[in-house]
């Protein structure tokens, strides 16, 4: 048996496995323990998609050019509002600290956890997406290029949100002031992936946008895991 | 002979060198503002294409630049404080945001003025301009959060990693909003081609050390009430003679 300081690149890499597969099983489950919970967040996106039309107008050509923007937006706030889920409950009934103090690297599990709220949160929105996208009138081809972007923007909305509500466990008003944190880090993605369906409907090449989606993706999955990490042992101390 | 620069890592001795210093950059503000504005406003010529407007520059440009600068001041400062653990650097973390934020404002809103009769509009999507609106934001983000955690030390790390995590996310941030600026409009109305006066020139470069001094003054200021507000139980606060007088 090796010791901890002898350690070699297969067990740290085992480890890593193990809590984002722990953390990811056990998030998951919980989630769809109270899957009413998942409903609402998931009946906020659709409300306020149904809003805009009834604030501007019902004319087809204007739904259509706003559409893409709208349903990226909603599709903000929808992730925005399930952040707290992620850490809060877990620092209120003690558990996130013996998250911490597990042999198993932070930052894999609070990968685990990022990847278990885009599978609750994001996911239905992507799935839910062309539904909403019916609404605006979109064709089938803006349509796909829209779930497309949303598949590839959400996880990093989960991912940049993570460190957001880390940051901001259990100090004052901290639903209002995630927002604050939050949503201006958003607009890269916000840009990229309304710019894509933007660019489809007007004929020109969109694969540039889903590209820069993805090469942030990877950017984010890389680099927010360990910011989220670190803003946890933050919290907890 | 070498300063030993560690020795002003610590609050007590930095709170009388940043007490000193900051009255000079102060002054030297002030005059290289005054200079600044002089040459600024009565001695550079009218611009040929934008008549008097332009002279708006003279304050818009050090402010823009300087609102991206103390952001990236900011950013070192918090990695300093991040991986060293060192009270002082989260410190001038904290007193550089109001700046920061100030001079973010002041760049938007004298673009504002300069667009009205330059563009006829106050405000366009343009790519800067709405990069440094969200830097602003940034700004207020980590304002927000540090007047969030009571605890200090606590409130110190947290926005040192909201920083950084700002501070990779801007770059990105300014060409996201320029492509898809490219996207919707053509290019705007810039300074680009016209090449600038000798005078105009100077007035502005007069105009960006001012702006660079009252930055540094003010964060300066701004550390040394920070240090006394956070050290206020040390005993060496205690033996200032400010504080003895008080007594």
């Amino acid at each position: 048996m090796t010791t901890l300081a002898h350690r070699d690149d297969d067990e740290a890499a085992s480890d890593a496995l193990g809590g984002f597969t722990w953390a990811l099983a056990r998030d998951v489950r919980l989630a769809l323990r109270t899957p009413s919970e998942l409903g609402v967040q998931l009946l906020f996106y659709v409300v306020v998609v149904t809003l805009f039309p009834l604030a501007t107008s019902p004319d087809r050509a204007m739904l259509a050019a706003l559409g893409p923007g709208v349903l990226w937006v909603a599709a903000l706030l929808a992730s925005l509002l399930s952040l707290p889920r992620l850490f809060a409950l877990d620092q209120a009934d003690g558990t996130l600290e013996q998250m911490a103090l597990s042999p198993w690297p932070l930052p894999a599990i609070v990968s685990g956890k990022i990847a278990a709220h885009w599978l609750t949160t994001g996911l239905p929105v992507v799935l839910l997406s062309p539904l909403a996208a019916l609404q605006y009138g979109l064709d089938a081809g803006a349509i796909g290029v829209l779930a497309a972007g949303l598949a590839l923007g959400t996880p990093i909305l989960s991912l940049l949100g993570a460190v957001g509500a880390a940051l901001t466990l259990g100090v004052r008003a901290s639903g209002a002031l995630v927002a604050l944190l939050v949503l201006p880090l958003y607009v890269p993605v916000l840009i990229f992936g309304a710019g894509a369906v933007d660019a489809f409907r007007a004929g020109m090449a969109f694969d540039a946008n889903l590209s820069l989606l993805g090469a942030g993706l990877i950017a984010a999955a890389l680099g927010a895991p360990f910011a989220a990490a670190a803003a946890v042992r933050i919290a907890l101390d | 002979m070498a300063i030993n620069w560690y020795r002003y890592a610590s609050p007590a001795t930095f709170l009388p060198v940043a007490e000193r210093l900051a009255p000079w950059f102060a002054a030297a503000a002030a005059l290289l503002a005054v200079a600044g504005l002089y040459v600024g406003f009565v001695v550079a010529p009218t611009d040929a294409t934008q008549g008097e407007a332009y002279r708006v520059i003279y304050v818009h440009v050090p402010t823009a630049w300087m609102a991206m600068f103390v952001y990236l001041v900011m950013a070192f400062w918090s990695a300093l404080a991040l991986a060293f653990n060192t009270r002082l650097s989260a410190m001038m973390a904290q007193a550089l945001a109001p700046s920061g934020a100030l001079m973010a404002f002041l760049a938007l809103w004298t673009g504002a003025f300069w667009g009205r009769p330059t563009w006829g509009t106050y405000w366009a999507w343009d790519a800067r301009m709405t990069s440094t609106l969200i830097l602003l934001f940034l700004y207020f983000g980590v304002i927000a959060l540090r007047n969030a955690i009571d605890d200090p030390r606590r409130a110190d790390r947290a926005c040192a990693v909201l920083t950084l995590v700002g501070a990779i996310n801007v770059p990105i941030i300014y060409f996201s909003v320029r492509w898809w600026n490219t996207l919707h409009q053509g290019a705007s109305v810039g300074l680009t081609g016209t090449t600038m006066a000798r005078t105009m020139l100077a007035g502005m470069l007069l105009m960006m050390l001012a702006a660079w001094a009252w930055c540094i003054a003010a964060a300066l200021w701004r550390v040394g009430a920070i240090i006394l507000e956070r050290e206020r139980g040390a005993a060496w606060v205690g033996a200032l003679p400010a504080a003895k007088g008080a007594s």
